[in-house]
Order: structure tokens, then C-alpha cells, then sequence
């Protein structure tokens, strides 16, 4: 467990440009990620911000520009190698198991980390057996964490919607990821849920020391956690700074708040 | 008991150093902690504590959920002659400051970082509270606060406070005698500040033992801790019988999970309030309904043989070989699966207290086989004065004296006791001590009732409330208003009632129907209504109503003492009581006086023999703004009953 204290810039977005067709999704995005902190993209609907994220784990490979993690420069990357190079996400439109248990569904976030092969596993034996155990430990970290010991065994589409967030971010964090990209975390919440995920977030960001991307437009909730945001607007940055001083920005009270009449 | 709580322990841990003492779920799987483990614990945090300066008679107060090593620190602390104070861990901040300044605190320790933050925003008006330790460390790792350390760094310097001072905790522990002042519990106190409830290790486990002996409980006990530690009922279930018999203390893994522990566990010994018992039943009922049709009509059937049969099994009375024969089938089929899914199959003592429990309810768990009884008692009398013995538990009575205890009635009715498990004194509060303790060594319970033929205690009411009917037919009798009022709210239909008739010559009463409960009743017969004014007047309503009332009528009928606060007339109220409008408390009690007084129309008119009355009332709603709203009531009669002489 590390010390927050915010470090180097470990993510570099430099003049990200994505278009769809004759669509300009983003048009020349550069931003900077450091080590530890908790970064916020926001913007009005459709001005880019899930393109972005889409950028950063490979979903979608931008025409111009370039996105370098650590040092590395890559022009585009696949999501397994994402997910390799150490970033996990969590979707706003949930893409869990619904079917399965809520444990099941965070042990799937292992997935990358076992090593014993399909045969063994099946016959549950020797070195399979020992590697479940020390990933259903922890697992068993992130349901106590989480505070979602009571439905461990529950069917995960059984769940209420702010807890199957809760499970979509604990199946990221099953990766132990170092840089930790949330799609709009508390969209659809209720205030009391909204604390919640607030609150998870900054334990995360806290006790594992993991970088945290996220995707809001719930404002408050941006101001209150981030220690720095990007605001975008029709695909274009408007702003960066602090949440005080992007609150500030004329444009950005023009584009995000509107004018006032 | 002429011991104290950390000798017990020790006794214990010398005794059986490898058996289970505490359990706890953690990360998903059941951990255990045995007295050997427990012993260690509790020594090291003590010398820890010691090295903190804590010293003999310092108050500690202790704040979180059921843990292991809270209950360790509560050992510790009493092992170096200090007092511990268990405070609730829902309660708000503010709400700490009476009792830590009132107690001179300068010592916390507590669960997690929740508690933590409480006790910071309140330090300002807590000067001398100096150390706080926390058992969980998430989220706290960087607060920088003087004198915030974590319960981890205090068992490390207890550990070298042990190996350089080898002898003083075994001083300390020798120093301690049976009088000594053992825990505080602060009554909540519904008026004016919480007063401090002062109690030895002698009162303590005094009354542990005897309800130990009273229900032959073993080492063998399995017991589940999920109720607050500060409330005194938890901590005589799960700390004092807990040493007194050396049973198994499990605490689950967090609030959500007391259910699925409860099975996981499922403890032999159990204690819940009268309202999870009935939130365990609404919730096997709502379950049932969606069940398919073979297996209702087979739940329906089975309760209906249980509902004749099961009570008279229980108390041990002879049944028919057809009837013996219907129920072993239906445990077999029902009754056993469903304790399991309680969580309760293992239950060979159950208790429920604290507020009356409705004799469907009561009678409901008994019929299924569960030994469910009743108890009597309260923070002042370390719980255990009556106790209902196996095969004689009734919904209206709270049991025998035990051990112990004398039992003793004021010429106004009220309940005194002498036991010696009543408290020492109020924290300095000698005016308020004074006021329940008589020089005798009687306690005034405020509490009013009498002891029934079998020798049965049954309480009636809250003493100051208890009446009498002045004239009329019944002049002179008993009048005791809770006790009607609680017998009319055990009806479905009926969500609250107020009794009215003290001075008077006979009693009337207001009630308020259950919307919902009303509300499903009225659309299976096809009664439309058009809201709550609405259904509370119609005529098929109050008929609905008038039987509940009759039914009560003919119950207080069989009791000789209470035949006199039979309801002879009734008005259905066309609003819901609301704490909002000042008519109940915030804790949903009835003001009596302010509704006599607010609506003292709809009495006269009940006395004044009209039968009909036409009303307006200003309500208030949530969002702070008043309305108005009108109804003309039927007032109704009830038919009342001649009393019996019960045959005893």
C-alpha cells in the first residue's frame, strides 16, 4: 500500500484527434495524467469524454496524436495489452455477468493474474487449487472493502443498480491496477449512493494508491474528489486545472453551465 | 459471583486454554479466538493502557460494533481496575459530549474510522479526552491527530510494557475486587440528559449467573453478538454470560450480513426485540405468498395444525396421538426447514423484551417449536429480575422472580424490586439515585402491574399513567391506557390508539386504522374509498373496527384487575397521528395529554353520548407547509363484558 502523494506524470495524452467518418469525436485532446491523483474529464453529453476514455484502453484508435503510459509511446494497443500495462475500467452502462454471484464476477477481474492452465483448473488440483485460495483472499479483500459481504453469493442482476456499480468497480479492482479508468461511476444514483461511490473512490485512491480517470457530469460530485479536471466541450478541451479554477473559467461556465439570462 | 470480569476470564483461559472463546467472520470465513488467545490479547492491551497512564477507576469509553478485540479491551480495562463505557456507535457526535464529560473521559477506544471522525469534530468540547484508539485502520493511515494511534501500536507497547513490568498486571489484577465499580451503561433518557448507570463486577455477574442457572446454560452455548454492546442486554448476553459460562461469542461480519450469520451460526441461545421477531415472520410471510400453490396450501395447512397443537407441546400439556402425529409430519415438512431458513433450528432458549410482543407473533414462533419467552428487566436491574421458565410462556406475562429477586407492589400499583444485580448508584447523580432507590434497597421500577395466581409478573402500563375510573358502574377500578391501547394495536387493522378515562366514568377511545392494512381488506371486498379520511368513515370500517374493540373488551373481561378499562364508546380519527403535528413523539409513543387537549371536541362528544361529531384540523406536512383537513366521525359503542372471576 503506498502513500497518496501525488508523482510524475505517468499518463501523457498529446494532440489526440478521433473522428468517426465525417464526425470529429475529439479534435486535438492533450492532457496529463500524474501518478496517484485523481483526474476528472467532464463535459456537457456528447462532448467526448467516453471517446477519450475509449482512446486511453484501446478501444478506439485515434487518427493523429499519441498516448504515452509510463514512458511509452504507442499509437494504439489492443485491451488486452491495456489491461496488461496495468489499467482497469468500469463501464457506465454496466457490462457485468448478470447471472453470476458477485463473487464470481470480481474473481473474473483475476482473470489475467492466474496462471495454471484450463485442465488444471477443471480438475481444481495442486497448484490451481493453492492459486484459488490466494485469489479468492483477495477477492474476499475487495468484497470487505467494498462493504458487500452480504451479497457475496447473490446473483449479481438481482443486485439494486448503485450496488452493481459498486460490484463493476470491484471486478476493476480485482485487476490491482496501477491507473484506474471510471466511465461515469455515480451516473443514475441516488445522493446517498453518490456518497458512497465518492467515498470509494477516495479509499481506493487512498489505500492502494491507484491513479484514478474519471468520466462525470454530475459537477458536485467532480469538484468535491478531483484534484485535477479536463473539461471538454464538442470534442475540444476548454479547460484544465483545479476544480477551483476550472469553476472559474468563463468558458467553462459558458459551455458546461450555460450563460446565465 | 465473588469474582471479577478479567479473573473469569483467566479462569477460563487456564481452565480450557484451546476452546473457542469469540468468532469472527472475517474476509468471508469464520476465525476463532481462543481463551488462550483472548487472555493474551486482553493482557497486552492492558499493558498497554497501563504504559498510556490509564489508572483505577479512569472511565474509558468504548464505541463500535460487536468485535473481538473491543471486547478484549473492555477485559483490559477492568483488569487495570478501570471502568468501561459502552456508548452507541449509531449515535451522532453530539451526542458523545454529555456522556464523556459528564464521565471525565480522557480515554476512547473504537471501532473504525467513523467513530474516529465523530470524536475528533467533538474534541473541541471534550478537552481531556487525550487518546483515542481505533481497531480498524482503513482510511485512517493519515490522520495526524495527537494522541489517534491505532489499537495495533497499543498491543505493541503493551507487549513490551508486559516484558519490562513482569508483575504489575498481576498486581493489578489483585487488586480487584467484586465491589469495584465494572462498566457504566448511559440510559438513553427520553427527557433531559442521559444519566449514568453505575454497575460492579459483583451486580453484573450476579445476575449473569442467575440467568445462566435459570435456564441450565453450558459452555456449550453458541451466541450471536449483533445488537449494540452499549445497550446492557448485549452486554449481559454476550459478555457477562459469556464469562460467567464460557460459551461462544460470534460476532458477524457487518450489519447487512445478521441473517445469513444467524444461519451460518445458528446459536442455541438468542435474544432479539419483539420487532426483528417480526420482521423475521413478515418476511417468511411475503416469501410464502409468492411460493407456488402446493407448497402455500402445504404452509397453510401445517400452520394451521401447528397454531392448535404447537403451544400445548411446548408447554409440555398432553395432546391427542392423531394431533402428535400431524405435527411431527408437519415439522418434518415445515416447521424444521423453516427454523433452518431463520437460523433458529439449534435455538434451545429464546428471549424477547423490551417492548410488549403481540400474542400471534409470540404464539406464532412457539407453535414451530422455538423455546421463544419472555423476560423482564431493564439497565438499572443488570436485566434479569423475571424470566419465564420453559413450559409456562405467555404473551401477557414477563415471567417468575429468579433467584434473588423480591418482588413488591406500592399501594398505587407500582412494581419495586430487591435483587442483587440493581445498580450502585446514577453517575453523579446522587438527587436521581435517591429517587429509585429507597434506603430499604428497594428499586421503584416505574413500572406498574401485579404478580397473576401462578405467581406470573404482568406488567400493565408505565406507573405515572395508570389511572382510575372515577363513578359509573366500574367506580374505582384500575384504568391502565397502554395496556388497552397496545391490546388494540396487536390487531392488523389498528395502527395506533389512544385510551382515554382516567377521572372518568368509563373509557373511550380514538383509533387510527392501518391504511394499508385497512386499505388491502376494503379492495377484496370491492369497498371503493377515495383516501385515508375517506375509509377511516365508512360504516363497513368502523363495523371492522367495533369487533377488534369487542374482542379487546372481552379479553380485559377475563382479568379481574383490568375488567373495569373495558372501551365502551370508540371514534375512528380521520387523520394519522403524527409526530409532525406533535402527537407522538419522535419515537412513536402517543402524547395522550396534547390529543385530549387538541381534539377535545371528538371527547366530549364520545362522553357527551352524541353520535356523530363534525371536525377540523389544521396537519402539517413534511415539507413544512399546513393544510386543513375536515370529516364529520361516527361515534361508535362498543358492547363491554361483565368481569370475570378467573378461576386460579
Amino acid at each position: 500500500m503506498a502513500e497518496r502523494k501525488i508523482g510524475d506524470v505517468i499518463l501523457d495524452v498529446r494532440n489526440i484527434s478521433l473522428r468517426f467518418g465525417g464526425v470529429k469525436a475529439l479534435t486535438d485532446i492533450s492532457f496529463d495524467v500524474r501518478e496517484h491523483e485523481v483526474r476528472a474529464i467532464i463535459g456537457p453529453n456528447g462532448a467526448g469524454k467516453s471517446s477519450m476514455l475509449n482512446c486511453i484502453n484501446g478501444v478506439y484508435s485515434p487518427q493523429e496524436g499519441s498516448i504515452t503510459l509510463r514512458g511509452q509511446t504507442f499509437k494504439h494497443m489492443n485491451s488486452r495489452q491495456v489491461a496488461e500495462s496495468g489499467i482497469a475500467r468500469t463501464f457506465q452502462n454496466l457490462a457485468l455477468f448478470k447471472g453470476m454471484s458477485v463473487l464470481d464476477n470480481i474473481m473474473t477481474g483475476r482473470n489475467l493474474r492466474m496462471k495454471s492452465n484450463l485442465f488444471q483448473q477443471a480438475i481444481r488440483w495442486g497448484a490451481a487449487e493453492r492459486e484459488e485460495i490466494a485469489h479468492r483472499e483477495f477477492v474476499e479483500r475487495i468484497i470487505d472493502f467494498l462493504e458487500i459481504q452480504a451479497y457475496r453469493k447473490t446473483p449479481v442482476g438481482r443486485l439494486p443498480y448503485g450496488l452493481q456499480k459498486r460490484v463493476d468497480l470491484g471486478r476493476a479492482l480485482a485487476m490491482e491496477p496501477t491507473l484506474l479508468l471510471l466511465d461515469e461511476p455515480m451516473a443514475g444514483m441516488n445522493v446517498e449512493e453518490k456518497q458512497d461511490m465518492s467515498r470509494f473512490i477516495l479509499d481506493v485512491n487512498d489505500e492502494y494508491g491507484t491513479t484514478i480517470v474519471l468520466i462525470e457530469h454530475d459537477m458536485g460530485v467532480v469538484m468535491d474528489i478531483s484534484d485535477r479536471v479536463v473539461v471538454l466541450d464538442y470534442g475540444k478541451k476548454i479547460g484544465d486545472g483545479t476544480p477551483e479554477a476550472v469553476r472559474s473559467n468563463p468558458d467553462v461556465i459558458n459551455a458546461y453551465l450555460g450563460t446565465s439570462h | 459471583m465473588q469474582t471479577t470480569f478479567p479473573r473469569l476470564m483467566l479462569d477460563h483461559a487456564a481452565r480450557r486454554p484451546d476452546a473457542p472463546a469469540l468468532r469472527e467472520k472475517v474476509y468471508g470465513i469464520w476465525q476463532t479466538l481462543t481463551w488462550a488467545q483472548v487472555a493474551t490479547l486482553a493482557r497486552e492491551i492492558a499493558g498497554g493502557l497501563a504504559a498510556a497512564g490509564m489508572k483505577r477507576d479512569d472511565h474509558v469509553v468504548v464505541v463500535g460494533d460487536n468485535r473481538p478485540r473491543l471486547y478484549a479491551t473492555m477485559l483490559a480495562a477492568q483488569w487495570l481496575g478501570a471502568v468501561p463505557i459502552p456508548l452507541y456507535q449509531d449515535a451522532v457526535a453530539a451526542e458523545f459530549v454529555f456522556p464523556i464529560n459528564n464521565a471525565e473521559v480522557a480515554f476512547a477506544i473504537v471501532e473504525d474510522q467513523e467513530q474516529v471522525d465523530k470524536l475528533l469534530e467533538i474534541r473541541e468540547q471534550c478537552p481531556q479526552l487525550q487518546r483515542i484508539w481505533y481497531d480498524d485502520p482503513r482510511g485512517l493511515r493519515n490522520y495526524s491527530e495527537p494522541g489517534l494511534a491505532s489499537l495495533d501500536a497499543l498491543i505493541d507497547e503493551g507487549r513490551r510494557f508486559v516484558q519490562a513490568n513482569p508483575k504489575q498486571l498481576d498486581a493489578e489484577l489483585e487488586r480487584g475486587r467484586p465491589g469495584d465499580v465494572a462498566a457504566m451503561f448511559f440510559t438513553s433518557g427520553t427527557t433531559g440528559n442521559p444519566k449514568g448507570v453505575v454497575h460492579t463486577h459483583f451486580t453484573l455477574l450476579d445476575r449473569a449467573k442467575a440467568g445462566a442457572d435459570f435456564d441450565k446454560l453450558t459452555e456449550r452455548e453458541e451466541v450471536l453478538a449483533y445488537l449494540p454492546p452499549a445497550w446492557i442486554g448485549q452486554n449481559i448476553f454476550s459478555y457477562a454470560q459469556w464469562l460467567a459460562c464460557g460459551y461462544v461469542v460470534n460476532c458477524p461480519e457487518s450489519a447487512a450480513t445478521v441473517t445469513i450469520d444467524l444461519k451460518e451460526i445458528g446459536p442455541t441461545y438468542y435474544f432479539a426485540p419483539p420487532r426483528i421477531f417480526e420482521g423475521l415472520l413478515t418476511s417468511v410471510m411475503i416469501r410464502m405468498e409468492d411460493a407456488g400453490a402446493i407448497k402455500r396450501g402445504l404452509f397453510h395447512f401445517f400452520m394451521s395444525v401447528a397454531k392448535s397443537v404447537g403451544p400445548a407441546l411446548m408447554d409440555g400439556k398432553p395432546a391427542s396421538m392423531i394431533d402428535r402425529l400431524a405435527y411431527a409430519l408437519g415439522n418434518l415438512m415445515i416447521y424444521g426447514p423453516l427454523r433452518n431458513t431463520l437460523g433458529l433450528s439449534r435455538v434451545r432458549v429464546a428471549y424477547t423484551a423490551g417492548e410488549a410482543i403481540g400474542p400471534d407473533l409470540f404464539r406464532f414462533y412457539r407453535s414451530i417449536g422455538i423455546n421463544l419467552k419472555q423476560l423482564y428487566g431493564s439497565t438499572e436491574t443488570a436485566v434479569f429480575v423475571c424470566l419465564q421458565p420453559d413450559h409456562e410462556a405467555r404473551a401477557d406475562t414477563v415471567g417468575v422472580p429468579i433467584a434473588g429477586v423480591e418482588v413488591k407492589l406500592t399501594d398505587s400499583g407500582e412494581i419495586l424490586i430487591k435483587s442483587p444485580g440493581l445498580l450502585k448508584e446514577y453517575y453523579k447523580n446522587p438527587a436521581a439515585t435517591a429517587e429509585v432507590l429507597t434506603a430499604e434497597g428497594w428499586y421503584h421500577t416505574g413500572d406498574a402491574g401485579f404478580l397473576d395466581a401462578g405467581g406470573h409478573l404482568k406488567i400493565i402500563d408505565r406507573a405515572k399513567d395508570v389511572g382510575r375510573i372515577v363513578g359509573g358502574t366500574n367506580d374505582g377500578a384500575m384504568f391502565a391506557p397502554k395496556y388497552v391501547e397496545n391490546k388494540l394495536k396487536f390487531f392488523p387493522h389498528i395502527k395506533e390508539a389512544v385510551a382515554f378515562g382516567d377521572k372518568r366514568e368509563r373509557v373511550c377511545a380514538f383509533i387510527n386504522i392501518d391504511f394499508e392494512a385497512v386499505g388491502n381488506w376494503a379492495e377484496k371486498r370491492n369497498l371503493p374509498y377515495a383516501g385515508y379520511t375517506d375509509l377511516a368513515g365508512k360504516p363497513e370500517v368502523v363495523e371492522l373496527i367495533r369487533e377488534c374493540v369487542q374482542k379487546v373488551n372481552a379479553d380485559l373481561a377475563a382479568d379481574a384487575m383490568l375488567a373495569g378499562s373495558q372501551i365502551s364508546r370508540f371514534l375512528i380519527l380521520h387523520k394519522e397521528l403524527d409526530a409532525d403535528d406533535g402527537e407522538l413523539t419522535r419515537t412513536r409513543k402517543v402524547r395522550r395529554g396534547f390529543i385530549g387537549e387538541r381534539y377535545q371536541v371528538l371527547l366530549d362528544a364520545l362522553y357527551g353520548g352524541k353520535t356523530e361529531q363534525y371536525i377540523e384540523t389544521q396537519v402539517k406536512f413534511e415539507d413544512g407547509r399546513t393544510g386543513m383537513v375536515s370529516a364529520t366521525l361516527k361515534i361508535a359503542d362498543a358492547k363491554t363484558f361483565p368481569a370475570m372471576q378467573k378461576a386460579a
